[in-house]
């Protein structure tokens, strides 16, 4: 162990206030076919520097937590709860705070880097572009900035590839296009909506490698969503697991993947083909039935239909997301789950007994 | 002819799009009742092997045996005949299985085609059978496919493919498009009909984790050829190319502490085009550990007992490279 820095990041100071607090955040949306309950009383923190995850399958609410941040949902989107970025409330704000406020204090990236970025436009014009509605800068000093970005997340000559259009660039250099773009103000928080989904492993290295290096040496908040339990395990120093709109389970991301308590969760991490963790067996385990897809959200557990140990009390009462609180874990934060019958045996050895 | 061992034969498989060299000289066999896994990035070429195989685009050269019969030029009539022996199930039920059709029908429809004569009630037990093989109620067979489930139409696609009893299933990234928990069901589906009725199998998938418990062999693709080839034990515990090396490494392992322990290996991420491949071994121009031989001699498949690969720095002796080790390389080149 030499000056690599540690992949633990410290527990951000309980006394600073986060960057980003969201509470109660709830959102529905209005269908032809009646209304969906997409995110219900969900509750997340973000600390200066920290990277948090949002894990969850197709149709948890993820996403659409993401979205509803800086408000970028459609009219037909109801958003209730609240925002706090920096101490500014964001939702119901008007669209003229938020238009300042995206780009400089909050900032976006997505899953496909192509739609995103102009064809017929050069890169360096679409980063210069973005100075310029943020930033009084003159066309040359854009450029160079523009450089400069594009250095910072790792595009080898950046002075020629200022110059290339986005059809020129392969998969995984758009999306460091992408990520030069969202930086380009010096937001505090990015907010990453699944950037590896679309890469392959072998590019998805290098952009959680990016991701992590602007964390270090800029000190940006990053919010990263995604269903891959790898790559929260890789960069997130926080998980959040979300099922069918709600928050189920909240840890450091030792004791998530070591001690998981909600029952959905344990069954994610089962059900993950991970390398050496099924020795014994050649069968993954299986979480029965479906994810529901809720008009309104009931006063019981969601996960109950598909739960081993649900009974009565389940189906009859929401376990608030504080029902289980341990403190005992490595990591310094709360470990909270939303869970009447939380998983009692540790899934693995925690991590202070190994070496 | 049940004397034959293999399922599937490919020798010296090319497939190519106009300029396109989407594959170039793949050879690989499948025993009966065995699964190859067929590993590859976007633009390998492995989907292409699939559909050369299935006939679904015609091979530019090479030979296609299936079960011992060179499939490779015969017409589509003397095709059909053959039909029964090969199936595949594609990444994405939702576009595979027709929108207007009955659950029942799509499952049936192999059978129909058929040139054994199987009456109408036979056929509606045999999809009822195949229904409840792949955990499906028989009722399913009166509804649409629209009405089910990613997870449910996948079952639908394997019931599909698995009626007409064929000696090889290509599942081309079958759970690729499914949720986690979706996903493992599938697999261990597969691998437990794999097992009862002894089909062999090539599994085309980009995440060499999803086969850890399903492939008897792996085999690795990079921009249209083959790199490397072995059992999955000697692939996950030794890999020998510099690309399957990187490939295992860049995976990340859901365990955080195991994860961040991990040495990382990282490779450029300007993936060249099909249409101008490098010279040489294709892998260069993202290898670390490429050198002036790399880029003048295309490397010779090299049999390492167990498998082979292709790679200037690998010996038959066994003595292989370390992508994370470049300053090693000058002993081995």
């Amino acid at each position: 162990m030499t000056a690599a820095p540690t992949p633990w990041a410290e527990a951000p100071d309980s006394n600073v206030a986060p960057v980003l607090e969201v509470e109660d955040l709830c959102v529905t949306f209005r269908t032809e076919s009646g209304t969906v309950s997409a995110v219900d009383h969900v509750r997340l923190s973000l600390g200066q520097g920290e990277i948090v995850g949002v894990v969850g399958e197709s149709g948890c609410g993820k996403s659409v937590t993401a979205m509803s941040l800086a408000g970028l949902l459609p009219g037909s989107a109801e958003v209730t709860g609240s925002v706090r970025l920096r101490g500014t409330d964001l939702v119901g704000a008007p669209e003229a705070v938020l238009r300042k406020v995206r780009g400089q204090e909050i900032a976006y990236i997505f899953q496909e880097p192509m739609t995103s970025l102009n064809p017929v436009l050069t890169v360096g014009r679409q980063i210069a572009e973005v100075l310029q509605v943020h930033e009084k800068i003159s066309g040359k000093d854009a450029r160079r900035r523009a450089v400069e970005l594009l250095s910072l997340v790792g595009i080898p000559s950046p002075e020629k590839r200022v110059d290339n259009y986005p059809h020129q660039l392969s998969g995984g250099m758009r999306q460091r296009v992408m990520i030069a773009m969202a930086v380009a103000c010096g937001p505090k928080v990015l907010v990453a909506d699944e950037p590896t989904t679309a890469l392959d492993v072998t590019v998805q290295a290098g952009i959680l490698q990016v991701l992590r290096d602007l964390r270090d040496r800029l000190g940006t908040s990053i919010l990263i969503i995604t269903h891959d339990l790898g790559v929260i395990a890789d960069v997130a120093d926080r998980v959040v697991v979300m099922y069918a709109g709600r928050v189920v389970e909240h840890a450091g991301v030792r004791d998530l993947f070591a001690r998981p308590r909600h029952h959905y969760t344990a069954g994610l991490l089962s059900a993950s083909p991970t390398p050496g963790r099924h020795a014994g067996t050649d069968r993954l385990e299986e979480i029965p039935g479906l994810v529901p897809v809720l008009s309104t959200q009931p006063d019981a557990c969601t996960f109950a239909d598909r739960c081993p140990a649900a009974d009565r009390t389940c189906r009859n009462a929401a376990p608030p997301l504080d029902t289980v609180v341990t403190r005992i874990g490595v990591d310094s934060n709360d470990h909270v789950a939303a869970c009447w019958h939380p998983v009692e045996t540790a899934r693995t050895q925690p991590e202070e007994t190994k070496a | 002819m049940s004397e034959q061992p293999y399922a599937l034969e490919l020798e010296n498989l090319a497939m190519h799009f106009g300029m396109v060299r989407a594959v170039d000289d793949v050879s690989l066999t499948i025993r009966k009742g065995q699964v190859l896994a067929l590993v590859g990035e976007s633009g390998s070429g492995k989907s292409t092997v699939g559909k050369c195989i299935v006939r679904l685009v015609e091979p530019t050269a090479g030979t296609v045996r299936i079960a011992g019969t060179d499939v490779t030029h015969l017409s589509r009539g003397e095709l059909r005949k053959h039909r029964s022996d090969v199936s595949i199930v594609f990444q994405d039920p939702a576009g595979s299985l027709d929108p207007r059709m009955l659950v029942g029908d799509i499952v049936g429809e192999p059978l129909r085609l058929s040139r054994e004569r199987v009456s109408r009630r036979d056929r509606d037990a045999r999809v009822t059978e195949e229904l409840g093989r792949v955990g499906l109620r028989p009722e399913v067979a009166r509804r649409y496919a629209h009405e089910l489930s990613g997870g449910q139409r996948q079952r639908v696609s394997i019931a599909r493919a698995l009626i007409s009893r064929p000696a090889l299933l290509i599942a081309d990234e079958p759970t690729s498009a499914l949720d986690v928990s979706v996903q493992a069901a599938v697999l261990n589906l597969l691998a437990d009909l794999q097992r009862d009725m002894e089909f062999a199998c090539l599994f085309i998938t980009h995440d060499l984790s999803a086969v850890e418990y399903l492939a008897d062999d792996i085999a690795v693709m990079y921009l249209g050829q083959l790199v490397e080839k072995g059992s999955r034990k000697r692939i996950f515990d030794r890999p020998a190319h510099p690309y399957t090396q990187a490939l295992l490494a860049a995976a990340p392992v859901a365990d955080p502490v195991r994860q961040r322990q991990r040495e990382p290996v990282l490779l450029g991420d300007d993936l060249p085009s099909a249409l101008d491949p490098p010279s040489g071994c294709r892998f260069r121009t993202r290898c670390p550990l490429a050198f002036d031989r790399c880029a003048t001699e295309v490397p010779a498949h090299i049999d390492i007992g167990d498998g082979n690969a292709a790679c200037h720095l690998v010996h038959p002796d066994g003595r292989r490279p370390d992508v994370r080790r470049p300053e090693d390389r000058e002993a081995l080149a």
